[in-house]
């Protein structure tokens, strides 16, 4: 097809065009080979050299999570002050990590950024992958998992002894229930289009027959995209409020209780804004290293990862202001116990963590305000590792600065992790870096459809005279 | 059930919104046009109606809701009235997160539902091909034939003035 492909080359240099997200215009069947390739080839060894290690620490993480269950939560550092350490810290980091793909594909899409489109789909995918590596922090927490079915509300033979619906830790069990089921049904409908053209493309038999059951019958009707198109609508209404939602009553399983450093009630918002924050240092990772694994530069393009980046900006500041609010009315609010408690946070013994966490977080993105750093893949590479970084110890300051010197002195103890719960993080790592590099491998990692859409969309609004 | 069809196809998603204009504007009913992406104007070329799907979502979400509100009553205060705390057996206010999150669930996931099987998509379903292509770069435009109602020469004419790469007449299941 290269007569359209000609008229779109001309309508690029008009005057006034739409800005352009994907630097080339591309032919509709080019779009459907380029991401089609991936599926269609015997994976290089630059992914079998990654899996290889994710599969490893995934191989970890199970060895230690066996072992964890099987002798009991006693291998864990955890003690009777600090309760909650580094598999919560682990939970709240991978349930954030999942927010900014519900943004990217949600949000964006009530928003109408068109530079979503190429990485909605494997936004989505990574938060259904850190939603599963959370939710397996609380289960093993437990201690018996086996009877983790009691915290579903069910008419039951022990009573029937209900679950308790005033507790946060129950809000809990809704929200990533109900936050992994309308990712899944989002992810999955929008994928729906393009497994109808992996079937049609595909020579062999076998595929086919998997793309022809997983495309439920799609064959491109124009009453069905239509309704379709209302789907993805209502689905991202429904998500946007999800987004601020899940975390906020993740925040609430602290700022509920009475706990100086977690009874606060600037703990949703907070909240909310560090795991976009974390979400998206997370898909910077992973983008700058699949759009080069995968050479899909074309789609991925540099002026997508300054607008993470932008994003990353905003929300980084957002986090930093929060901590700026948090100590200011510690100071100001008079309590005793909240002074001490931040006191010994910003200079007690887990001093190093709290000042990491302000140099990752509030400190280092704000080197985003230079255009040349925003634009300059090595440098947010690096940023966005040390996102991360700050992120996941923004939990564990959270968390273990507040427990472990609370109201009575006579309880005011250390925690140090063992091999046990650093094994069980890197096994979580592990989980996710397994289910993305397969994900990239057997399912189109960027919407066909849309991109295909925009591709026209652009065509259509630079008033392009078509012929056939 | 297999029919008799006109199906012409397109290259280029201008051209086929602009024939699809052109052969309503002569009196021809379209069957359904087939296409690999939404395309901008099709809609209103084809003179659909906007979907009723909102409203599937609207009753889903009040269902939803009145079944959070309805579980949490029941359990907390009715069956069995556990104290916790001292607080209230009817924490209405507790009960919000939970409520939300129910009315979120039933409402989206009711809406995928009723989506999927108001098109007819569902696991092990055949998918019914206008074209080789139209999952990938082309666009096709299916009429039903009757002997009685329908100018064969007409209509050709005006899908071929339109821009189409490809006109034939097939009995097809559509």
């Amino acid at each position: 097809m290269t007569a359209p492909l000609q008229h779109v080359q001309t309508a690029h240099r008009l005057p006034g065009s739409r800005r352009r997200w994907i630097d080339e215009p591309l032919a509709l069947s080019e779009i459907t080979d380029d991401v089609a390739r991936p599926l269609n080839t015997w994976p290089g060894r630059g992914w079998f050299a990654a899996f290889a290690v994710a599969f490893t620490a995934l191989s970890i993480g199970v060895a230690c999570v066996s072992y964890e269950v099987a002798t009991g939560i006693g291998t864990w550092g955890l003690n009777r002050t600090v309760g909650w350490a580094f598999d919560i810290t682990n939970f709240v980091f991978w349930i954030g990590i999942g927010h900014a793909g519900t943004l990217i594909s949600a949000i964006l899409l009530l928003f109408r950024q068109r530079w979503r489109t190429s990485i909605n789909r494997s936004a989505e995918a990574m938060t259904i992958f850190a939603v599963m590596c959370a939710a397996m922090f609380p289960l093993i927490h437990m201690g018996r998992p086996w009877l983790a079915y009691f915290v579903i509300p069910y008419p039951n033979q022990r009573g029937p002894l209900w679950v308790n619906f005033r507790s946060p830790l129950l809000w809990d069990v809704f929200a990533i229930n109900t936050y992994l089921t309308i990712s899944l049904v989002f992810w999955y409908v929008g994928m729906i289009p393009d497994f109808a053209t992996l079937r049609d493309r595909a020579t062999n038999g076998i595929k086919k027959a998997i793309y022809g059951v997983l495309c439920f019958g799609w064959n491109g009707s124009y009453r069905t995209w239509a309704r379709y198109e209302i789907l993805s609508l209502v689905l991202a209404g429904l998500a946007t409020p999800l987004v601020l939602s899940v975390h906020s009553i993740v925040s609430m399983d602290f700022a509920v209780s009475i706990l100086p450093g977690w009874h606060t009630t600037i703990f949703p918002p907070y909240f909310v804004a560090g795991a976009v924050y974390s979400g998206f240092g997370m898909v910077l990772t992973l983008l700058i290293l699949t759009r080069s694994l995968m050479h899909l530069e074309r789609y991925i393009t540099v002026r997508h990862l300054e607008a993470m980046a932008k994003v990353t900006l905003l929300t980084g500041s957002i986090v930093g202001f929060a901590y700026a609010t948090e100590l200011f009315t510690a100071w100001l609010n008079g309590n005793i116990y909240e002074k001490a408690m931040f006191y010994n946070r910003v200079t007690g013994p887990y001093w190093w963590a709290f000042w990491t966490m302000v140099s990752c977080n509030a400190l280092a993105p704000q080197v985003l305000w230079v255009k040349r750093i925003r634009t300059s893949v090595p440098a947010l590479f690096v940023l966005s590792i040390l996102v991360n970084i700050g992120m996941w110890l923004e939990r564990f300051v959270i968390i273990v600065t507040s427990l472990h010197r609370s109201y009575l002195p006579s309880s005011w103890v250390m925690y140090r992790p063992t091999i046990i719960e650093v094994g069980t993080l890197i096994g979580s790592f592990g989980l996710f870096f397994t289910c993305f590099l397969l994900f990239i491998r057997l399912l189109p990692m960027i919407a066909i459809w849309e991109v295909k859409a925009d591709m026209e969309g652009n065509a259509h609004a630079q008033g392009v005279v078509r012929h056939a | 059930m297999p029919r008799e069809y006109l199906v012409a196809t397109f290259a280029e998603p201008g051209a086929l919104v602009e024939a699809v204009r052109n052969v309503r504007a002569h009196g021809f009913k379209i069957y359904d046009v087939y296409t690999p992406c939404p395309v901008h104007g099709l809609e209103e070329a084809m003179g659909l109606e906007r979907s009723r799907l909102p409203w599937v979502t609207v009753v889903a979400g009040v269902f939803g809701m009145l079944t959070a509100i309805a579980l949490q009553f029941y359990c907390a205060v009715f069956d069995w009235d556990l104290n916790v705390g001292g607080k209230p057996d009817n924490s209405s206010l507790a009960f919000v997160p939970i409520t939300f999150e129910l009315t979120v669930l039933f409402a989206g996931v009711i809406t995928a539902k009723a989506f999927l099987a108001r098109s007819g998509l569902l696991p092990g379903v055949r998918a019914k091909l206008a074209g080789p292509r139209v999952t990938d770069d082309r666009f096709a435009i299916a009429m039903r034939w009757r002997a009685t109602v329908f100018d064969t020469g007409e209509a050709r004419r005006v899908l071929n003035e339109s821009g189409a790469i490809e006109i034939r007449q097939a009995v097809m299941d559509l």
